[in-house]
């Protein structure tokens, strides 16, 4: 139970929000409000699910805004010289991939700093997109491209899916895989996990690698919602996704924290904004409240860490 | 004629333990008092009551006349006690006037600084002790020996009468001690009480004025330095009988399990080193600090790969380059220091047990829970740790406890090769006795167990073969019948 306390208390919050709205907007739950913030929240779900294996493993990427855009340009242009939608698909995963290993080369090969790392690949890869592209949208896409083919709800019905399968595919092996294990040592003491045996420059390679897939792959399911693709699309993404890791309980110092927190900590974040309009609040406060709540919960956690001094 | 620093019958204990009692020491103006004791004898527990880091439990200590009660830190740098340590405690950077500066200028945050005066302060304390470095050098360009003297200037600057020093010639070659040395003699000119402490017997006797032996907390003797010689001092800091006090079990020794030949590592100053161990043996391998134990192992272990030489396992050689790889080939390591690298205090005891194995415990890559918990729960029982449950943090646990744990990470691999590093270091006598125990017990299994130990004592009465280290090679070995603390100590301190 004392395990799964931080995630708890987000449970918590959310509930208490949820339950808010039920009392002063019941209108909230009506139609589909519910689930337009599910499909909305998806790329941050996904991208949270790659970042909080970086959290764990006490590293940081805020490049991930600027590979959510790269993916998204990629997966436009592939489908508009009419690659087939696999193709289409493979190759943004593709360069997700690559985008991920250069981060992960600096990093562990190097033996950088990733947040001065991840910083500079997120200003390379956005100007370079907007020196190839000059800010202009991806339009004349295929047919087949928006919603996969499929009605806007059978579309959202996949996007959601598939969001849900991997947070349960990654919620599952990071405590039933041997590698998953291999995360939380590193993020705990890199230095005792190598003389365990353990080689953590391999681990945070694979998790850079994981991130730039699962950035890809958000901005897969992100890109088919709208008939056009955005060339700046994910700014400040990785704001959003490094508040939902922090909110939903993993520790920035590594080896703490679970996907299903991040899931909560997405879904309170996102949940806020539309609650907010719901109960007549001014819409400009969403942001503030936002803050709010990630000083909250980072506090709870220094609160939390400090009475788990140990002698 | 007042001593400048006198101790009378002091006594201190830390939870339980009597780590001084009745001890008595004096400290004359000009005088260099040398403190001698094996590791555990009690010197780093004086040295730390006269500079107020620990309070006595009784007796008094007296400056200059004056009793001092409730001494901490601050006061007693204010009564003029400067204390070096082995690892200079400077900021590296900061230039050497900066890092004079802290200690020495009073003032508000506020205040404007005066380069100049700084800069000259900071000449004038160098000169004082003889360093030709400029005020103006980053600390971290300089050497170990140009930063001892650095130190030095700031307790001068200090205004301090009574001068501590920590070991200052571990790590120091010949013509820097010799150097050192006049500084020393220098400062004593000027009426500065000098405490100094070292495991280089020798250079004791070219000077130190009078001698203070401490063992096992009590005071020995206190005498002139001329009146003792070297083989003396030994037999007065060894003093007793230990043999009874480690059980040995006669193990009858099997097969060549790890052998070393020629094995050099630049990185880890590792020079020209061989060795064998066999299945059943304890080799126990001694030195002072910084003679290249650990170092030593870390190459064995593939954290420090070696340049040269064969490292062979039952007659194989091998090629190992990362921990991954010692452990594959069954070589196992518990490090020194296993607060910080042991094992993982965040991480529960079962995750830390199984942290090794995970591929064993694993089919495809999926953890079985059910096999990771009979094997904790096995180690549990059979290393009688004591532990709420296997999903406690080993945060938790006492050092015995969590040593206890690395230990059981490393059985779970079935190695042929343990190497223990200080592996009863800082915890009680009663987990110390069961490390003891259980590493007997290894031993009778076939284990070929390397030991590194500070403490002779647990050596002689550990290992069944002693090899001895200085500067980074094995200078000698003993075999358990021939080796005496004596013999030891005068081919360790060379």
């Amino acid at each position: 139970m004392f395990r799964y306390q931080r995630e708890l208390s987000v449970a918590l919050a959310y509930l208490l929000l949820l339950g808010l709205l039920w009392f002063c907007a019941p209108k909230f739950y009506q139609g589909d409000n519910f689930w337009s913030v599910l499909v909305s929240s998806t790329p941050v779900l996904v991208a949270g699910l790659g970042m909080t294996l970086i959290i764990l493993t006490r590293q940081i990427d805020i490049s991930v805004g600027s590979q959510f855009a790269v993916c998204g340009v990629i997966a436009g242009l592939t489908a508009r010289a009419g690659l087939p939608l696999p193709l289409v698909w493979l190759s943004a995963l593709g360069s997700g991939v690559v985008l991920g290993a250069i981060n992960g080369a600096l990093v562990a090969g190097l033996k950088l700093p990733s947040i001065v790392v991840t910083l500079a690949t997120m200003v390379t890869y956005r100007e370079t997109l907007r020196w190839a592209l000059q800010g202009k949208l991806i339009g004349g896409l295929p047919q087949h491209f928006q919603w996969f083919g499929l009605s806007q709800l059978s579309g959202q019905m996949v996007i959601v899916g598939t969001a849900g399968i991997l947070l349960f595919a990654f919620g599952w092996a990071l405590s039933n895989l041997a590698a998953g294990r291999m995360v939380y040592a590193t993020g705990s003491d890199a230095e005792a996990a190598r003389l365990a045996g353990i080689q953590p420059q391999r681990v945070t390679f694979q998790v850079f690698v994981l991130m730039g897939l699962l950035s890809a792959a958000a901005a897969l399911l992100s890109v088919v919602v709208l008939p056009s693709v955005d060339p700046n699309a994910g700014r400040g993404l990785e704001m959003q996704v490094i508040a939902a890791v922090v909110v939903g309980g993993t520790a920035v110092t590594g080896g703490r924290g679970s996907v299903c927190g991040t899931v909560i900590g997405a879904l309170l974040l996102s949940t806020i904004g539309p609650a907010m309009t719901f109960m007549g609040v001014a819409g400009h406060w969403e942001k503030a409240m936002q803050g709010a709540i990630i000083l909250i919960a980072v506090a709870s956690d220094a609160f939390q860490g400090r009475g788990r001094s140990r002698p | 004629m007042i001593p400048l620093l006198a101790i009378n019958n002091i006594a201190k204990a830390f939870a339980g333990v009597q780590a001084l009692s009745g001890v008595s020491f004096e400290l004359r103006p000009g005088e260099v008092h040398a403190l001698v004791g094996e590791n555990g004898a009690g010197k780093s527990t004086l040295i730390k009551l006269i500079t107020g880091a620990h309070q006595p439990d009784s007796g008094t200590l007296t400056v200059q006349g004056q009793v001092v009660t409730d001494n901490d830190p601050v006061k007693s740098r204010g009564l003029g006690i400067a204390c070096i340590y082995q690892q200079p405690a400077l900021f590296p950077d900061l230039t050497v006037a900066e890092n004079l500066a802290i200690n020495l200028e009073r003032g508000g945050p506020w205040r404007i600084i005066n380069w100049k005066q700084r800069r000259e302060q900071a000449q004038k304390l160098l000169q004082r002790v003889g360093a030709k470095i400029s005020p103006d050098a980053t600390v971290s360009q300089l050497t170990m020996p140009q930063q001892q003297l650095v130190e030095i200037a700031g307790a001068l600057g200090a205004d301090a009468r009574i001068l501590i020093m920590d070991e200052p010639t571990a790590s120091l070659a010949e013509a820097e001690v010799a150097n050192l040395l006049n500084v020393i003699r220098e400062l004593r000119a000027q009426g500065v009480g000098i405490i100094y402490i070292s495991h280089r017997l020798e250079e004791l006797f070219g000077i130190a004025d009078r001698v203070t032996v401490l063992r096992d907390g009590s005071h020995v003797t206190t005498c002139p330095m001329s009146e003792v010689n070297q083989a003396e001092l030994i037999r007065l800091m060894v003093g007793r009988d230990i043999s009874a006090v480690f059980p040995k079990q006669e193990v009858p020794l099997g097969e060549i399990v790890l052998e070393a030949r020629q094995l050099s590592c630049a990185e880890s100053g590792t020079e020209n080193v061989s060795f064998q161990v066999r299945a059943g043996e304890i080799l126990g391998l001694v030195g002072l600090v910084g003679a290249g134990r650990t170092e030593l192992a870390k190459t064995l272990f593939g954290l420090t790969p070696a340049d040269s030489g064969q490292i062979l396992l039952r007659g194989q050689s091998l090629r190992i380059t990362s921990a991954a790889q010692a452990v594959s080939y069954g070589i196992a390591y518990v490090p020194e220091d296993r607060r910080r690298h042991g094992v993982i205090l965040d991480l529960s005891v079962s995750q830390n047990a199984s942290l090794s194995v995970l591929k064993e415990l694993s089919t495809c890559g999926i953890l079985s829970s059910r096999r990771e918990r009979d094997l904790t729960e096995s180690y549990v029982e059979k290393l009688f740790i004591k532990t709420a449950s296997i999903g406690t943090p080993v945060g938790n646990l006492s050092g015995g406890n969590q040593q206890k744990v690395a230990l059981a990470r490393w059985l779970a691999t079935k190695p042929a090769v343990l190497i223990l590093d200080e592996p009863t270091q800082g915890i009680d006598v009663g987990a110390k006795a069961e490390i003891h125990r259980l590493m007997g017990d290894l031993a009778r299994q076939g284990l070929a167990i390397i030991m590194i130990s500070s403490e002779l004592p647990e050596m002689l009465g550990m290992s069944d073969r002693i090899a001895v280290m200085r500067g980074g090679t094995i200078v000698g070995e003993f075999s358990r019948a021939d080796a005496t603390q004596e013999k030891i100590l005068h081919l360790a301190l060379g």
